[in-house]
């Protein structure tokens, strides 16, 4: 349980949780960290907490440097629970500690704790001196929740970034050079796809913001720390902000008797006569949380469910519900399936897509069993629309 | 026509540019607004909103 020195005096203090496997619905098979920060100064600051039942990880790596109930303030920048889940137990133990927040972060810490802890709002452009270093505070609202900050320490050139440019991955590497570029950039990718993909307008925002910064370290709030790649995380940031995507197709069904099935494959045949990558996206082996990240850079979804009960099936319903929340823009999409009498699954679908403000082409849709020639003909259809 | 700040995400409603993704024509006023318009950003209702200061 030692700390991870960032610099002189700043130490990563936080917890990892290696068996966290699920996160609100997000399959983090990974596992994920939750990163706290520790700044010595004449003041002495913590930059958010961990989940609660970390607490005495982190409590072990701050005394091996300080005594904890010598720390002057708490920086809160986002109120969710895996980052100021601890501050009722760590208030207990340094209970002079101020806590310094965002309004909404304020507003957000009141309504789950009920304390009257010390709060102090901040705003964007207000400097909090902590001796030779200062934290600028920059309101970086619903990236991803309303109360979201971030701190910037010009001294040392550090962007404590809290969720922003994240990744559920649980290492004993701190930094990027130490680990795989290829799996850190995947898993950023996931969590921007399953998280941060709603406030796309909001991140360019803070990324125009970000560039007026000196930046030699992103401190994220999950995950690994960013140095040597910081070029390659902003670049995707801002093709992932911008729904930059690439001529790939995803194919993403449910079937009962594999009619539907039968009618993807003739779908993928299309895109891959077509010249796109295509992914064949079966709802009970891949997980919704696992799909976005392979929509984040799609240009086409295509999704099918065969009639049950008058209705899609309710695993495409979750796909879609969830899809539609997370509101990836400028996509092109396509419903299909197979059924039997009603068939209202396939329009069902084509009404969710167009609500996603998607381009949707016309839909497919076969009763019973699609046969050799009517798969030939969806097959030549598409293909004429590409 | 005056222009309205989302209290919780900061989504500033731009009268000139209405909210074309949600059916709102370009040129509708804040008090125009269908009654169950929410922010496009984070979904709150109108009530949520405030003049922008000038």
């Amino acid at each position: 349980m030692q700390p991870v020195r960032i610099a002189e005096n700043i130490y990563w203090v936080g917890g990892i949780d290696w068996d966290l496997r699920n996160f609100h619905g997000y399959l983090t098979q990974r596992g994920s960290t939750y990163n706290a920060y520790l700044v010595i100064d004449e003041k002495i600051a913590l930059l958010d907490t961990v989940k609660h039942y970390l607490f005495d990880e982190m409590i072990e790596r701050i005394s091996s440097i300080v005594d904890p109930s010598k720390i002057d303030y708490i920086v809160s920048n986002h109120v969710e629970m895996d980052h100021s889940g601890s501050l009722p137990m760590l208030k207990k133990i340094a209970p002079k500690a101020g806590i310094i927040t965002s309004p909404n972060g304020q507003k957000g810490l009141e309504r789950h704790f009920k304390e009257g802890w010390d709060y102090r709002a901040v705003k964007s452009g207000e400097v909090l001196a902590l001796g030779k270093r200062n934290l600028h505070f920059v309101l970086t609202p619903m990236v991803h929740w309303p109360d979201n900050m971030v701190s910037y320490m010009p001294e040392e050139k550090i962007l404590f970034s809290n969720d922003a440019f994240g990744q559920h991955i649980a290492t004993s590497e701190r930094f990027d050079h130490e680990y795989h570029l290829e799996i850190i950039i995947e898993e950023a990718k996931k969590y921007y796809a399953n998280i941060v993909l709603p406030y796309s307008e909001q991140v360019k925002k803070a990324l125009a913001a970000a560039s007026e910064l000196d930046i030699a370290t992103i401190a994220p709030s999950h995950g690994i720390i960013w140095q040597k790649n910081i070029a390659d995380i902003i670049a995707n940031y801002r093709t992932w902000s911008n729904n930059g995507t690439q001529k790939k197709a995803l194919i993403v069904y449910d079937t009962m008797w594999k009619s539907t099935e039968k009618i993807a494959h003739a779908i993928q045949s299309a895109f891959e006569l077509g010249g796109y990558n295509t992914r064949m996206l079966n709802l009970q082996h891949n997980h919704i949380s696992d799909i976005m990240t392979e929509v984040i850079d799609a240009e086409f979804i295509c999704v099918g469910s065969p009639t049950l009960n008058n209705n899609m099936m309710p695993n495409v319903a979750a796909f879609l519900t969830y899809l539609k929340g997370l509101a990836p823009k400028g996509r092109k999409a396509l419903a299909f399936g197979s059924y039997g009498w009603g068939g209202q699954s396939i329009g069902q679908i084509d009404e969710v897509l167009k609500s996603c403000g998607f381009e949707v082409l016309d839909g497919i849709k076969v009763n019973y069993v699609p046969g050799s020639d009517e798969l030939k003909n969806i097959t030549e259809k598409i293909g004429e629309m590409l | 026509m005056k222009k309205y700040v989302c209290s919780v995400c900061g989504y500033i409603y731009d009268p000139q540019a209405g909210d074309p993704d949600n059916g709102v024509k370009p040129g509708t006023a804040f008090k125009d607004l269908p009654a169950d318009w929410v922010c496009p950003v984070c979904g709150v209702e109108k009530d949520s909103f405030e003049p922008q200061e000038d």
